[in-house]
């Protein structure tokens, strides 16, 4: 590991100059990332500007019925908020099925948004990687393909984003607060991360120095019936093959609304609009929602080593829709 | 760049240099000579590096210690309270639950922590959804264990420990 500076700012205008002053620094949180990635030899910051105990660690309740997370809440503090789990289930489920216990507790809302790709690759810098070093080819298009993307992957990079959390928060059009050397922005999360396209290096739209403060979850009534179904090789403590966060409104059979968001498919938590449209106003029974996966999975383009991943993703879909709108769609199967 | 930071580490205080890069595990091994917690995998994927750390259970090889100045650590060592093993350490004992010496300490503090998140009602992947209370059954001693790898299989008593503690 190269030497690196560590600070810790008086206030968040002053962690923000820092930052934007050291074109080599970056944001350190519970560090369960990004300390690893020290450890690698993949990141390679000059200055270490400590915010864990800069943002807010409060989960507070907003005028408009919404929910507003400091960025310094911790996993397991935000998993386990009886607002949460009730009002938004999906999310609680999805951080319960991430990491282990102890890395939830040093893990924050704001680190888990921003942690990077698990790709073999891209964490072992003997190989080549286009997302670490720019130019020097992928290693996965002809290597080991499993945990890659079928969606929205480019020539350059076919890792996915590895965040279970950010699918639910996706899912339930939660939005990012920053604040950043230009001032204050408001990024929903599904444009937060970026398809790799030519510049894979970037994960997401922020810039250098733009500090996550909170994520805003609107008043979503119906995400009180939702879900989080993660599908991995172990029972337990491992990263999603597939995954799907879903919240579903059913009136008289009929499914008035609903959010569907696929994790361990691409470089973003990947929001199934396609199959949202053909949901809303189809009668909530088992063949609506295959035919919704089949519309969303037709634009796959899976490697031969993630085939598996569509009919996988299918499977998933209609089983977690089938989950959160009981027997009746059972029945007309 | 080294910096000054004080931990206090199963009730003894202890103020040292450290280089910005050394992580709360390497402070007490290398520097402090406090080897409970052990080093497996030095990534936070096996558990053997945990411990209690302001109260709740993390695992101390991906913590700076720069960032965690003025921490309060308990270790696997410091559970037993004057000269008497802590009731899970006894009942490790009773069900035949230890493992490998890289292993045991982990689980150990790993299963207090655990006991403590359950009482302060936190759910966990298998619990059932909604404001459900927490029963601790098998499955959920096993998924809130699951942070705690062992690669030898010898992991069968571990689950009736804790069980135990889990009564009483
Ligand atoms: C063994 C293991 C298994 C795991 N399994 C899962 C899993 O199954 N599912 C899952 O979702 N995750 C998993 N994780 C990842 C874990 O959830 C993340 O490491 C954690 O959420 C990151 O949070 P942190 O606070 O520790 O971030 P850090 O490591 O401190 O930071 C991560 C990144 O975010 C930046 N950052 C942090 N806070 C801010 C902020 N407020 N504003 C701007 N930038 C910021 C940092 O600069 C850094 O680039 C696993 C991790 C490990 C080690
Ligand atoms: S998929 Fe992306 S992260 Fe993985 S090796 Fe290719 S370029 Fe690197
Ligand atoms: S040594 Fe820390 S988790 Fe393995
Ligand atoms: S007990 Fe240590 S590897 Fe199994």
């Amino acid at each position: 590991m190269r030497p690196l500076r560590y600070a810790r700012a008086q206030d968040v205008p002053q962690a923000v100059r820092m930052l934007a002053a050291a074109p080599y620094g970056a944001y350190l949180a519970g560090g369960t990332n990004l300390v690893d990635l020290l450890k690698l030899g993949v990141a390679t910051p000059e200055l270490l500007v400590d915010v864990r105990r800069l943002t807010s660690e409060r989960i507070e309740d907003l005028p408009d019925g919404g929910i507003l997370v400091g960025a310094a809440v911790r996993n397991s503090e935000l998993a386990a908020d009886p607002t949460i789990r009730t009002r938004y289930p999906v999310l609680s489920q999805a951080l319960l099925d991430g990491a282990s216990g102890q890395l939830r507790n040093l893990a924050t809302t704001g680190g888990n948004l921003l942690q990077r790709t698990r790709c073999p690759y891209f964490q072992n810098i003997t190989t080549p990687c286009n997302k670490r070093v720019p130019g020097t080819g992928c290693s996965a298009r002809e290597g080991h393909q499993r945990d890659m993307a079928i969606f929205g992957a480019s020539q350059e990079c076919v890792a996915t984003h590895p965040s279970d959390m950010a699918v639910a928060l996706a899912a339930i059009d939660a939005l990012v607060r920053t604040r950043g050397p230009d001032g204050d922005r408001l990024i929903p999360v599904t444009e937060l991360h970026r398809l790799p396209g030519e510049e894979p290096g970037r994960d997401t739209v922020l810039r250098h120095g733009e500090l996550i403060m909170n994520v805003e979850l609107p008043p979503l009534g119906f995400a009180a019936n939702s879900r989080y179904r993660k599908v991995r090789d172990r029972a337990s403590y491992a990263f999603a093959l597939v995954s799907v966060a879903a919240a579903v409104d059913v009136v008289d059979g009929v499914v008035r609304d609903v959010r569907l968001a696929l994790g361990g498919v691409a470089h973003k938590p990947w929001r199934a609009t396609r199959a949202e449209e053909l949901l809303r106003g189809a009668p909530a029974i088992a063949q609506s929602f295959a035919d919704a996966a089949d519309a969303e999975l037709a634009a796959a383009q899976p490697l031969p080593g993630n085939a598996f991943k569509v009919p996988l993703a299918r499977a998933a879909i209609i089983r977690t829709l089938l989950d959160l709108t009981g027997d009746a769609a059972e029945d007309g199967r | 760049m080294d910096t000054e930071v004080t931990l206090r580490v199963d009730g003894t205080t202890y103020t040292l240099g450290v280089d910005t890069r050394t992580t709360l595990l390497d402070a007490m091994r290398e520097r402090l000579g406090i080897t409970s917690p052990k080093k497996g995998c030095d990534h936070g994927q096996c558990g053997a590096c945990t411990i209690l750390l302001d109260g709740w259970r993390a695992n101390s090889c991906l913590a700076l210690a720069v960032a965690h100045d003025g921490a309060e650590i308990v270790t696997a060592a410091g559970l037993a309270m004057d000269g008497n093993l802590h009731p899970m350490q006894q009942a490790f004992i009773e069900h035949d639950a230890f493992q490998c010496g890289y292993c045991t300490p982990g689980q150990i503090v790993s299963a207090v922590g655990m006991l403590d998140e359950v009482d302060a009602g936190w759910p966990s992947a298998v619990t059932a959804a909604g404001d459900a209370e927490v029963v601790l059954d098998e499955a959920e001693i096993r998924e809130r264990m699951s942070g705690n790898l062992c690669r030898c299989a010898a992991y069968a008593n571990i689950v009736p420990a804790i069980a135990q503690v889990a009564r009483s």
